[in-house]
């Protein structure tokens, strides 16, 4: 009996490791072996740029990714992509900035979970000149030779302009956000909030409500409102969590076509509900060129040209009209 | 709430096992009074059933963990092993292209294994119960991100399947009787798992090596089959709650199900489950996930903010666990 037992726990070990050897394209594979030497400017060594994502396990960032890893292959550039594996991990974060620091890189592609708290990572990349791009957020801080990012804050603000056209400017409209403390939730959900009340004095946030990116809770969330509510007319979802929520709990209360949701990101679910008429339309950031940005504007800085201090990586709004257009199409993600 | 802090200074000297029943069951109709008379909103048909509905997942996640916490242990894997279930399900179904019933049995059976393998390197390999399952809870975090490439895994826009949770059999039988499926088949595990746990003799055993694992296992009883197989039986239940939550999603989120264990182990708590084992009912267990679900629609309704939602339920969740500490001490 023991040996039958021992025998299906390796047989499933063997499993899990084929599995895992069959995605290894996936993990990121340690540069450790080809760490390249200091001396980036040399024509002969091959640049190595480590990317320190935010995350790499929602769309969002896997998209990022791929914008780096296409400036990488067009400039001829080494890079990895690595992030921890939620957004609230600070710690393994610095972790992995620490040990990029340690491989003597050419530069830094770094997208902050904390800005405060890196800082004394970034002054040991600036002791050791090591040029430091911040992409998708800022850090408080100089060092940055540049900021690669989405005006989340103007974005969200189209928006609430896309909004109060389709309601017609009046009623009452509510937020479901990703969450209180990060800076794109913050950015997001204020950036909305300040255009209604400045522009559209007819039109009343009821309830601003935070579900952490997550569908389930966030259709939960969209619920309670539209009960405590009645009168809703709109919704907007400040990330592809908070937006698939507002469309389950609006389709689940078959509401459609008598709430207006608006949305942020983007999604093969969203993309669906746009193109069927459950969602009115969303603004995505650009993730594929935020990568993209992030690698050429490390590259330019390793060779001493001059960057601008803040790159607008840029948005699309994106509805039933102009989601097949080519140029939309490149910023969306499925 | 208020009636449990009213009541416990005056009560608490006939504190029994049947008292704490009342005491939740009592709670949640005190919720559900207290919300309907704080906003017009709230006692509305739809509205109870969108609490209803919202608790059906969680609900089932916590009928199979409190199968294992009656014997003592404890499954820090269930939010994870549902999301891997939820994948697995949706790789059988639109990868495979097999039919629906066959994703769902594969579903149930991820969940199974899993219990299977957690029960295995608790009760065969002596590693405590704490450990192997946050293990479990890694591996199967990690295998449901692998298995599904890091994307959702969507069973593109499947009708039946959507069904599972959201069509209502009710609906057809009683019209309008609109009770979503996912409610109903919360509340048929609801009574499998009561008569499993209380009428047979998987539940006996359970109680037993709750209350005193070396005595039962010194009357002959084989212990350690007994603890893998409730183990699976919690994974079953997992399974199922996957299986529900990726049926109203119609998509598998392999990044969703953190934090979801905590919940359903709050649930089991507040109805009454001891976390020292050998106690504990699954009419408990349903009624603390619907005072979770009750109160946090009822306080999302009145618009408290967020944070202090989170704060009211941490509370709860204390005077659940003081309650159980008083009938022990009464015991």
């Amino acid at each position: 009996m023991k040996k039958v037992w021992l025998l299906s726990v390796l047989a499933l070990v063997l499993v899990i490791s084929a599995c895992g050897s069959n995605n290894s394209k996936n993990n990121n594979s340690s540069p450790a072996a080809a760490a390249p030497s200091k001396k980036a400017g040399s024509t002969d060594q091959k640049m190595y740029i480590p990317i320190i994502s935010k995350g790499f396990q929602h769309q969002f960032w896997q998209a990022v990714k791929a914008g780096a890893e296409k400036a990488a292959a067009e400039l001829n550039v080494e890079i990895t992509f690595e992030g921890p594996e939620t957004e609230s991990q600070v710690d393994k974060q610095l972790e992995m900035l620490q040990v990029a620091l340690d491989k003597k890189p050419s530069a830094i592609g770094f997208a902050a979970l904390d800005s405060q708290a890196s800082i004394p990572y970034l002054k040991k990349a600036q002791d050791a000149g090591i040029p430091i791009v911040a992409f998708d957020s800022g850090v408080e801080s100089t060092i940055p030779v540049t900021t690669v990012a989405t005006n989340n804050s103007v974005a969200a603000g189209i928006a609430a302009d896309k909004m109060a056209e389709l309601i017609g400017g009046e009623g009452e409209v509510a937020v479901i956000a990703h969450d209180q403390t990060s800076r794109t939730g913050i950015d997001r959900r204020d950036g909305f909030a300040n255009r209604i009340k400045e522009k559209y004095p007819n039109i009343k946030i009821v309830d601003i409500q935070y579900g952490g990116g997550d569908h389930l809770k966030s259709t939960d969330l969209a619920k309670a409102i539209m009960q405590a509510h009645p009168n809703i007319k709109g919704f907007f979802g400040t990330n592809e969590g908070s937006a698939i929520g507002v469309i389950n709990a609006v389709s689940e209360t078959k509401m459609t076509g008598k709430i207006t949701v608006v949305g942020f990101d983007s999604g093969k679910a969203q993309i669906d509900a746009i193109k069927n008429g459950l969602m009115a339309g969303a603004v995505s950031q650009n993730p594929v060129g935020i990568g993209y940005e992030t690698v050429k504007a490390a590259v330019a800085a390793v060779k001493g040209e001059k960057v601008d201090p803040i790159i607008d990586s840029g948005f699309v709004w994106y509805d039933k009209t102009n989601i097949d257009n080519d140029d939309v199409k490149a910023v969306l993600y499925e | 709430m208020k009636v449990e802090t009213e009541k416990l200074p005056t009560q608490r000297f006939k504190f029994n096992a049947g008292l704490q029943q009342f005491l939740a069951f009592g709670s949640l109709i005190f919720l559900v009074i207290f919300f309907s008379i704080a906003s017009s909103n709230f006692f509305h048909f739809s509205n109870i059933v969108g609490i209803l509905l919202s608790t059906a997942v969680i609900g089932v996640l916590a009928l199979g963990a409190t199968f294992v916490i009656v014997t003592g242990g404890i499954d820090l894997s269930v939010g994870t092993v549902m999301t891997l279930s939820a994948v697995m399900t949706g790789v059988f179904i639109t990868m495979w292209g097999l039919p629906v019933w066959v994703g769902v049995i594969g579903g149930l059976m991820t969940g199974a294994v899993c219990g299977l393998i957690s029960g295995f390197t608790i009760s065969k390999l002596g590693i405590p119960p704490f450990i192997a399952t946050l293990a479990m809870m890694m591996i199967a975090k990690g295998l449901a991100l692998i298995i599904s490439g890091t994307k959702p895994v969507y069973f593109t826009q499947s009708e039946v399947f959507m069904k599972i949770s959201l069509g209502s059999v009710l609906n057809d039988l009683i019209p309008g009787f609109d009770i979503p499926n996912a409610v109903v088949i919360f509340f048929i595990a609801a009574i499998i798992g009561s008569v499993l746990l209380s009428r047979t003799i998987v539940g006996r055993y359970n109680f037993a090596i709750g209350s005193n694992e070396e005595a039962t296992r010194l009357s002959g009883v084989n212990v350690g089959r007994w603890k893998i197989l409730i183990y699976m039986i919690a994974g079953l239940f997992t399974g199922l709650a996957g299986i529900l939550m990726a049926s109203r999603l119609n998509s598998a989120q392999p990044s969703l199900g953190m934090g979801y264990e905590l919940e359903a182990i709050a649930a089991v708590v507040i109805g009454g489950t001891s976390l020292s084992g050998g106690k504990g009912t699954i009419v408990g267990t349903v009624i603390g996930a619907l005072i979770m679900s009750v109160l946090t629609n009822g306080l999302r309704i009145l618009s408290v903010p967020q944070e202090w939602q989170t704060v009211v339920v941490g509370f709860v969740i204390l005077l659940a666990v003081y309650a159980d500490i008083l009938r022990r001490r009464k015991a």
